[in-house]
């Protein structure tokens, strides 16, 4: 029998664990819902920017608070990148060239971080306290990772609200065609959504890097996971990723206490096939 | 048409009588890339054979992984030999793609959602094979275990020319499977299937059926292709044989040859496993990485520019020409 001390840690840091990866399902989402993408090297984004961060902080000793601004910036460069340079020449082909063009991305980015930086796994030492609470020890960086991760998500909220973009962000991913008769350029719009995509790998790059170190193939790790996040909650549903972000997480946190880490992904991913079989469109969906 | 049967009959003279060119030191390298090139060729046509009617699948290594391991197993533990260990892998095999097929089909899981599921699948093989790391050696992999001496019982052979004509004969059978499916009235079905599932339904077409089939056809073959990859290599890995890596190259090699046509994945195929040694050759391993970074950038390059395949592309510029000569008279 486990001790349930041991059973509440892994809930507490699913919890935690769940914030940074809803932070990655809604960027991965808002690109999917206004460009109707998806991007598969997304999460080998963010392990590009956890480099930025890793060299910037640890190497050339910057504060850590600069250093995931840059990570910021330069993940709305990457986003900005991708798209004029990789979908926008493919946006009218076959859905499969346009999965493949980002999967030939993924092969890039993980095989050139291989040739710079080596398969070495290099993280970003903060003297960070550790809590302690009833027995239970929770790590600092992974409540601040979550506590940043739900202000972005809320200020992701309110640009998408109440800002003229953001509006129009909402409205291309309801009817793409409508859109374009009403007068605004989806083109600015695709750009400016993979920019704030971008953005939003930017921090999730800076939120991770103080928790785990980072490898070439870091987005292998975290990439099949945040897809499934995604579709859980159905693909385009801000909400949904959100939910099923917790739930995943906290399925993989205690599988991973109970049984093993491997064996909490297995029945993450078993659950999710069952979940789209059952609620084909996601977790909220209404039913057609 | 006569001239092009010519060709091929020359073709496959050469590929038969390969193996008796003297070609000195070169002679095992040789072999072994065009051994790889067979057997990927098989599996990127199994996996073709869903792909061209829509049925996008990003978790090939599922099945891959699942024939290789299941012969390897029970071949180490059991001293099963691979004949039978192969019968087994393609029952299993059979059974886990019905058990993706059936309810993907029956609650319309289609395009992207297809391929996502079917990713998960993948995912969840290779995560399986890493957690049972005490039989299946976890994700350092499991050496075949060797037989000691040349046996056609373990299906193990010092001289790659066995494998070569074997490879090869593997190869000529994924294309007659090919060549049968797209004769068949099978084809249409599909292709009424993948254009849009409720029409084809209201004209009286089978979906599930026919879309179990075609998965359970294309499953078992690449499961054996996994496995006669298993046998030569003689080492298995759940990252060279299940999870997404794998299950991305295959879709890369036949979309970049052309998944519509009969040489599609072969010509795909041979392309990416031709650079990717060539890379491999030139960068060695001085500058690791670089060879996988440069056949990552031809990849984009290629599928912004070559849409319709390498094949399908110089298919259609081939075809194009003779046609408007005999169309100028009458416009003229």
């Amino acid at each position: 029998m486990i001790d349930p001390i041991f059973l509440a840690e892994a809930a507490v840091n699913g919890l935690l664990l769940g914030g940074v990866l809803a932070l990655l399902a809604l960027g991965l989402n808002l690109i999917f819902g206004v460009i109707d993408i998806v991007w598969i090297a997304y999460v080998d984004l963010v392990m590009i920017c956890m480099y930025a961060v890793y060299f910037l902080v640890q190497v050339y000793g910057w504060p850590i608070w600069i250093g995931s601004l840059a990570s910021v910036g330069l993940g709305a460069l990457l986003g900005i990148a991708v798209h004029v340079l990789i979908i926008s020449p493919i946006l009218g082909s076959a859905p499969v060239n346009q999965l493949l063009a980002t999967g030939g991305l993924l092969f890039f980015l993980q095989s050139f971080a291989t040739f710079l930086w080596t398969t070495d796994h290099r993280s970003v030492r903060l003297t960070l306290p550790t809590l302690e609470y009833g027995g239970m020890f929770l790590s600092f960086a992974r409540l601040v990772a979550f506590a940043v991760a739900l202000l972005v998500m809320l200020g992701l909220f309110l640009f998408l609200r109440h800002t003229y973009i953001g509006t129009a962000i909402r409205a291309v991913s309801q009817d793409r065609e409508a859109m374009a008769l009403m007068g605004a350029n989806p083109r600015t719009v695709y750009v400016v959504t993979s920019a704030v995509g971008g953005a939003l790998a930017g921090v999730a790059a800076a939120l991770l890097i103080i928790q785990y170190s980072v490898h070439p193939f870091f987005g292998a790790a975290f990439g099949p996971l945040t897809f499934m996040i995604c579709v859980l909650g159905g693909l385009g549903n801000m909400i949904g990723a959100f939910v099923a972000a917790f739930i995943m997480s906290e399925i993989i946190s205690i599988g991973g206490v109970v049984w093993s880490t491997e064996m909490g992904y297995v029945i993450a991913f078993v659950i999710f096939i069952i979940m789209i079989f059952v609620r084909p469109g996601g977790l909220f969906a209404r039913r057609a | 048409m006569s001239a092009g049967r010519v060709g091929v009959g020359v073709l496959l003279a050469a590929l038969v009588a390969a193996p008796f060119v003297p070609m000195g030191g070169m002679r095992q390298y040789i072999f072994h890339v065009l051994i790889q090139i067979f057997v990927w060729s098989f599996i990127g046509g199994a996996w073709a054979l869903m792909g061209r009617f829509g049925l996008v699948s990003l978790g090939h290594g599922a099945f891959l992984g699942l024939g290789a391991y299941t012969t390897t197993l029970l071949w180490n533990f059991f001293g099963l030999t691979p004949w039978l260990g192969a019968l087994v892998a393609v029952v299993l095999t059979a059974a886990l793609a019905v058990i993706v097929a059936y309810p993907c089909s029956r609650f319309q899981v289609i395009g992207h959602y297809f391929g996502l599921v079917t990713l998960a699948v993948g995912e969840v093989v290779r995560l399986l094979i890493i957690a049972e790391r005490d039989w299946t050696g976890g994700s350092l992999g499991l050496t075949v275990r060797p037989a000691g001496a040349d046996s056609l019982v373990a299906v193990q052979f010092a001289d790659k020319r066995v494998f070569y004509y074997a490879a090869l004969v593997l190869w000529a059978l994924g294309l007659w499977v090919w060549h049968r499916v797209d004769r068949s009235m099978a084809r249409s079905a599909m292709e009424a299937i993948g254009e849009d599932e409720t029409a084809a339904a209201s004209v009286g077409i089978h979906v599930t059926r026919f879309k179990i089939a075609i998965t359970v056809l294309s499953a078992v073959l690449t499961a054996v292709g996994g496995i006669a990859y298993a046998q030569y290599i003689a080492y298995v890995n759940p990252d060279t044989l299940a999870g997404i890596g794998v299950s991305l190259r295959i879709v890369f090699a036949v979309v970049l040859g052309g998944m519509y046509a009969l040489l599609g994945p072969t010509v795909g195929t041979a392309l990416t496993i031709a650079l990717a040694e060539v890379l491999r050759v030139v960068f060695g391993i001085t500058y690791v990485g670089m060879a996988e970074t440069i056949y990552g950038l031809l990849l984009i390059v290629f599928i912004i520019f070559l849409p319709s395949g390498i094949y399908g592309s110089v298919r259609d510029l081939l075809r194009r020409r003779p046609r408007s000569q005999p169309a100028a008279p009458v416009t003229a």
